[in-house]
């Protein structure tokens, strides 16, 4: 079972109470984009076995948006963080970088 | 003017640890910036009490505030009082970006009173209520069993939850077997 500290409400939240939102850090292609960004935008996802991006939803509670960094592998937490980001801010990139070094996700690393 | 009913109209399941409706309770929903001052004041001059901090309430008798989410309080009044307090919360806050809604009617109140009131609660929820995690003036929005709830310790020994009127009678009937089943000897 997932639990994730929700950033909004400062409480520690059952999967239960949660929503899963998909990947993190789309950044929204519209028109006047090519249609391999377009493509790449409404189709392709990440799905690594390892660290991973996510937005969860905090529907029973607070019914606010934030990401987690997460491991799909063993289903380690490296962290929460506001939705309002565009990429992991740097103290939960330290977080990943310690316990899995040389990690890369997407352009991140 | 027809006369109001609560949803579970009195009804109580008597036990070590009883379960009861605690009748109508005025509910305001207050959506807005829980810092502008005018929407504290305005919070004040209802209740008389003051914002509580995040994941906390404060209520004393039929009077309270509780700390929904980062922009949202539900306001706790007397039931004959819910029109006029959002009549006062309109005047006040009026021009500012703000929601508020007498949702009164749509919810019930239910009082879980008994010494493992924590545990009955712990049964059928998501939460740590180990009394060194939740204590009197926490509050939480969650879900008891299948429905959305949210609860408060009233005092050592009583719970007061929170539920959408339409699942009342679910949720009483979920509180009820909990206390009905027994402690079990963790959370006292």
């Amino acid at each position: 079972m997932l639990i994730l500290h929700c950033p909004y409400c400062g409480v520690d939240a059952d999967e239960t109470d949660l929503h899963a939102g998909g990947e993190a850090h789309l950044k929204r292609e519209g028109p006047g984009s090519t249609d391999d960004d377009f493509e790449d935008y409404l189709f392709l996802r990440e799905n690594p076995k390892g660290v991973h991006f996510e937005r969860w939803r905090h529907v029973y509670g607070c019914g606010k948006w934030f990401l987690a960094a997460r491991c799909t592998n063993t289903l380690e937490v490296f962290g929460t963080y506001s939705a309002q980001t565009t990429e992991p801010p740097q103290e939960i990139k330290d977080i990943i970088s310690e316990k899995r070094s040389g990690w890369s996700w997407g352009n991140l690393s | 003017m027809s006369d109001a009913v609560s949803a579970l109209n009195g009804k109580v399941a008597a036990g070590e640890v009883t379960v009861r409706d605690s009748g109508l309770q005025g509910m305001i929903i207050l959506r807005g910036d829980l810092a502008d001052k005018k929407l504290r004041s305005a919070c004040k001059a209802v209740t008389g009490l003051a914002v509580p901090e995040r994941g906390k309430a404060v209520v004393e008798g039929k009077s309270g505030l509780c700390w929904m989410s980062p922009d949202e309080l539900l306001v706790l009044v007397p039931y004959e009082q819910a029109g006029e307090a959002v009549a006062k919360i309109d005047e006040a806050l009026s021009g500012t970006h703000y929601l508020a809604e007498n949702v009164s009617d749509a919810r019930a109140l239910i009082l879980v009173e008994g010494e493992f009131g924590r545990e009955v609660i712990a049964k059928l929820a998501p939460v740590d209520l180990h009394p060194d995690s939740f204590g009197v003036g926490d509050f939480r929005r969650t879900h008891l069993g299948q429905v959305a709830a949210a609860f408060w310790m009233v005092d050592e020994d009583t719970f007061a939850v929170i539920c959408f009127r339409s699942v009342a009678e679910y949720t009483f009937n979920l509180l009820a077997a909990s206390a009905k089943a027994g402690r079990v000897g963790h959370l006292v």
